[in-house]
């Protein structure tokens, strides 16, 4: 039986271990309890700062600590850290300080709060700012490791991680993580599946489904949409020749919205989206908003046909 | 600390305000209003009371200032090159490509300078944060931040206020230049905020209010600022935009606009200047 978890309790995890590191301090805007970095706080109260219900000033103060020396690592629901997007645009991303925000809650997945929490732009506000790595991974294994690697980048960085439990995938596997590659979990010639977030899985379960069908999908988890992998991407559109990105995310922007840019200006291949598509989610439970979103596996299979149908 | 005299910082003033008309004039842009209403703080923290090398400006336990009404960079120039962090030459750089000096003051560009300011409201919560790594690292360090009377209109800065009280940041000081005028408009006619001390005072903060054109009073200020180590302190300067130069004070006019020729002649002029 395959474990399942919240990657939002391997950031929580990241940073209960990052804490060995004196210059690691967090940032809570009331969300604590819910982002996981409460387990941080517990154990280091003298370096953990309460913002209260206020991110823009956190993002800011978390820019004079990583001016100082510190390593701040922030976090509050993905929807919630637009409200501070210049911030991060202004006082984080242009002076490249290595500030790392985590948005938590992040997509349509996050359920049944409705609209209002699920955050569906987020990926692609972030990947335009000069000097900010972008992340969505997929397991609670995966975002802890990355997480891990965050002091070592001397950079900002955005995490999204998501609210609700996946499969997990990387146990014992914590070698192949690495930000900035993606991860090749299936083999196929036919078709690649380019997936981040919860949405790997579905890529998953429809690469099983194209198989019965005598279709051979490759699967890539892209956990870092940027810096995008870009040398495995021109490596697929030679071997397959066709992609389909998937994501949690609306198909503007987003995941979708890098790779499209990326293979027009080399291996230009047929190419589908599977994404929210320009619209607000609603209160629903989280597989009811997959699927009302066209987020599921069977999505993602039918959009695979439909891009080797367009192959030349 | 440098120690100096009121005489010596009101002529490091004076020095300062010509430096100001001569950078907006040959850059014929900029902010010479709010430059000039600020610079007699400026000159008095610099040259009296902060913590900095001129020769080792990255040094970790500088005391920082963050001007985060970015706009009002000739001043902050102007005063960087009176202590030595730039030259009197970079000056001439105000807004051209390359410069250290660029249109708002920023920590890549210029040496001396502790934040990328140009967005009003973001700059207190920046001192906060370094106010914080001075508490944890164990460090006397304070971090001086300035905003603007039109600045405090943004949401952010009581964000700050806020958070800043309750975190009891005695070592987070905080100017207000109080000149009375935004981009459009007067305040008063943009927004007006009413009793502005009260508002500090009500967040938790230890507040003074002084004649921010009054060397000695803006000393004596900064002196008592040290003394408040329980909470964040805010000095409330009653400036005059554009002071020093006649038609320039209190004109909403010169907020953004550079001075003629013929302005720029009148401006040294009454600053001092034999032709």
């Amino acid at each position: 039986m395959t474990r399942m978890a919240a990657t939002r309790d391997g950031y929580g995890e990241a940073l209960l271990a990052l804490a060995d590191n004196p210059k690691v301090v967090v940032l809570e805007a009331d969300l604590g309890k819910s982002t996981k970095s409460l387990h941080f706080r517990k154990a280091h109260p003298e370096r953990t700062v309460s913002c209260g219900i206020g991110e823009q000033n956190m993002l800011l103060v978390g820019a004079g600590l990583a001016s100082s020396g510190y390593i701040p690592f922030a976090s509050t629901f993905a929807i919630f850290t637009e409200r501070a997007f210049e911030q991060m645009r202004n006082g984080i991303a242009r002076p490249n300080l290595p500030v790392h925000l985590c948005g938590s809650h992040g997509g349509t997945h996050t359920g049944t709060d409705g609209s209002s929490a699920q955050s569906i732009e987020d990926l692609a506000i972030y990947r335009t700012l000069p000097n900010v790595v972008v992340m969505h991974p997929c397991d609670d294994v995966s975002t802890k490791e990355l997480t891990m690697q965050l002091p070592g980048l001397g950079k900002p960085s955005y995490m999204r991680t998501a609210r609700n439990k996946t499969p997990v995938l990387y146990e014992g596997k914590e070698s192949q993580i690495k930000i900035g590659k993606g991860i090749t979990l299936i083999e196929g010639n036919d078709v690649a599946i380019i997936a981040c977030g919860v949405l790997v899985h579905e890529a998953m379960e429809a690469a099983k489904a194209l198989q019965s069908e005598g279709i051979s999908a490759t699967v890539v988890d892209m956990h870092t949409i940027k810096p995008l992998d870009t040398e495995l991407l021109d490596s697929l559109s030679l071997k397959c020749g066709a992609i389909v990105t998937a994501e949690d995310h609306s198909i503007i922007g987003g995941l979708g919205g890098a790779v499209a840019e990326h293979i027009v200006t080399k291996h230009p291949v047929p190419m589908e989206k599977i994404g929210v598509h320009d619209r607000f989610g609603e209160s629903a439970g989280s597989e009811e908003m997959l699927e009302m979103m066209g987020l599921k596996s069977h999505h993602i299979s039918d959009a695979a046909k439909k891009v080797i149908a367009r192959k030349a | 600390m440098t120690g100096m005299s009121i005489s010596e910082l009101e002529e490091m003033a004076r020095k300062c305000r010509i430096e100001i008309c001569k950078m907006t004039h040959r850059a014929q842009a900029g902010h010479p209003g709010g430059s000039l209403s600020e610079i007699d703080i400026l000159c008095a923290l610099y040259g009296h009371r902060l913590r900095a090398r001129s020769d080792d400006p990255d040094w970790d336990d500088r005391d920082r200032f963050i001007l985060s009404k970015g706009h009002a960079s000739p001043g902050m120039y102007a005063v960087l090159a009176e202590m030595g962090f730039i030259s009197h030459t970079d000056l001439e750089s105000y807004r051209v490509k390359g410069g250290v000096c660029q249109g708002h003051v920023d920590m890549k560009w210029c040496p001396g300078v502790d934040f990328s300011a140009g967005s009003l409201g973001m700059g207190l919560s920046y001192g906060m944060g370094c106010s914080i790594a001075a508490n944890i690292d164990g460090s006397k360090r304070n971090a001086y931040v300035m905003v603007g009377d039109g600045e405090i209109q943004e949401g952010s800065i009581w964000e700050a206020a806020m958070a800043a009280a309750h975190h009891e940041l005695g070592n987070l000081k905080l100017f207000i230049d109080c000149n009375g005028i935004q981009n459009d408009d007067f305040c008063e006619a943009q927004m007006r905020m009413f009793d502005i001390p009260a508002k500090w005072n009500a967040f938790g903060w230890a507040v003074k209010v002084i004649d921010g054109h009054n060397m000695s009073e803006i000393v004596s200020a900064i002196d008592w600022m040290d003394t408040v180590t329980d909470k964040p302190a805010v000095v409330i300067g009653m400036t005059v935009k554009g002071k020093g130069v006649s038609f320039m004070e209190n004109n909403p006019a010169f907020h953004g606009a550079a001075p003629s020729d013929e302005q720029l002649a009148i401006a040294l002029s009454e600053l001092g200047v034999n032709a």
